[in-house]
């Protein structure tokens, strides 16, 4: 167990895979929002790549490692990966993107990433909490799986995995150059010049959670013979850059809606979704195909 | 049916009708295309969600080459659901449709429901009827708190709140009748191609 001192803004336990498959049920697929990060930190303590990990959104993170470590007799080792935010363990700084040793009664503590919205904290056999549906994971929009974590929470950490801490001690973070790639479509048809998406900036607005993150920029009006068309609800991905009648896109990430009633201009290819958990209110992003 | 692109991971199938979503999504669940991850059944379209790497042609080409069979001869599980029509719309609802509130109930419950896709919240399924004279657009403004079990309408489909939720749709009436439980495999009692008769309670 290790017990939370304080959650910052949100901290929720995620897994990489979420639920996929269970769509006919409404389920949507949730997990990390930055998945590739999460894969990294669960690599770093030599986890299996199905364990939970914390998805922690701009730092404030805090919690107490166990004094007594008779369930989990080697429980402290951390990884910390997405965003860089500072990590001090027992008062001492300690790097992101390395196997990290915690003693017996440590604290660990996060400050403020200087970039990126979501840190990944692994630890050395995972977030042992009970699985629902398959997954650890927590959809904060359908309330499936662990509740959102706050402070005083004692999270369960499972047996260290047979693989041992690897050798590599160090994986740098990923460049992130502000460019999601595209697909344009299903319904680019339905706006009078989709390529207005990829030619101009747009900003990231404060309206922004695990469902997606609103965009500001010029306004994407509807093709003529589409304007005030209703579209039946219809299937999204993660990925999909949604335009509401306001024209204003909002691009979904993991806890998106199983469907969406606006017509989707484009897609952000599946890999880059990753980097589009990242992005930060204020921070301007482009589209290429 | 043709098809539209979703991304390097996604092929959005566009069909004529529901009844053109309930076939194919039952052809393509009884028999996915390689690398489908999860089938994503709507009002007039089937997404199908692949694996990273997936050959998307191949997806669509497969897709494109089913003949489902209609799905009206399809089997399928009938639930049964007890309702107490006593809904804060019911009034609202009769005078859309031009019914009296007693004629709204007997439309109801006199006719097979099916559901044709669920979604909104897990366990909610958007339920078609047999007829067209519950439909009726959606609540001018909408409700931040609908309770658990409310029955309502909106549009060509009926549902049930399967929790508390905020929701737009018109409430006809309440049921006991649990619709997602975790506890149960599958959690929802309401999956595409359910057939669902509502009595009264």
């Amino acid at each position: 167990m290790i017990t939370v001192l304080a959650a910052g803004p949100q901290t929720t336990v995620q897994d990489v895979r979420g639920r996929p498959g269970r769509a006919d049920l409404g389920v949507g697929v949730s997990g990390a929002a930055d998945r590739r990060a999460l894969a990294l930190a669960n690599r770093l303590v030599g986890n299996d790549a199905s364990a939970a990990g914390l998805e922690i959104t701009l730092g404030g993170f805090a919690a107490a490692f166990p004094t007594e470590r008779s369930s989990t007799p080697i429980g402290g080792v951390v990884a910390l990966t997405g965003a860089p935010a500072p990590l001090t363990i027992g008062g001492r700084a300690a790097d992101p993107y390395r196997p990290v040793a915690v003693p017996a009664g440590a604290e660990l503590r996060l400050g403020t990433p200087p970039t990126g919205l979501r840190s990944y904290l692994a630890v050395r056999g995972g977030i042992a909490v009970e699985p629902v549906l398959g997954s650890r994971a927590t959809d904060v929009v359908a309330g499936l799986g662990p509740a959102v974590v706050t402070e005083g929470d004692e999270l369960p950490v499972g047996p260290a995995p047979a693989r041992p801490v690897p050798a590599v001690d160090l994986a740098p973070p990923p460049r992130a150059d502000g460019t999601l790639r595209v697909v344009l479509g299903p319904r680019a048809d339905w706006f009078a010049g989709p390529g207005l998406l990829l030619h101009r900036p747009w900003t990231v607005t404060d309206d922004l959670n695990r469902v997606g993150f609103r965009l500001d920029g010029p306004e994407l009006a509807r093709a003529e013979g589409f304007a005030g068309v209703e579209l039946p609800s219809e299937g999204v991905i993660r990925g999909s850059v949604q335009v509401p009648p306001s024209g204003r896109p909002t691009v979904f990430l993991a806890d998106h809606p199983v469907t969406g009633g606006y017509p989707v201009i484009a897609v952000v290819l599946d890999a880059d979704t990753d980097a589009a958990g990242q992005l930060r209110p204020g921070e301007q992003v482009r589209f290429r195909l | 049916m043709h098809t539209r692109p979703c991304g390097d991971t996604g092929l959005l199938v566009e069909l004529d009708s529901l009844d053109d979503v309930l076939a194919l999504h039952a052809d393509l669940a009884a028999d996915p295309p390689s690398g489908t991850v999860d089938l994503v059944p709507a009002a007039r379209t089937v997404l199908v969600r692949v694996r990273a790497a997936t050959d998307l042609a191949a997806v669509a080409a497969d897709v494109l080459a089913r003949t489902p069979e209609p799905a009206s001869t399809r089997g399928g599980d009938t639930v049964e659901i007890a309702v107490t029509y006593d809904g804060e719309d019911l009034d609202e609802v009769a005078r859309h449709t031009g019914l009296a509130p007693e004629e709204v109930v007997e439309a109801h419950t006199g006719q097979t429901w099916t559901v044709a896709f669920a979604g909104f919240t897990p366990g909610f399924g958007y339920l078609v009827g047999a007829d067209d004279r519950l439909h009726v657009p959606r609540r001018e403004s909408s409700r931040t708190r609908v309770p658990a079990g409310a029955v309502g309408l909106a549009g060509e489909f009926s549902g049930v709140y399967p929790r508390e939720s905020p929701g737009g749709w018109q409430l006809i009436g309440r049921t006991d009748h649990v619709l997602w439980d975790l506890d149960r495999d599958p959690p929802a009692v309401l999956r595409p191609g359910t057939r669902v008769r509502f009595s009264r309670a």
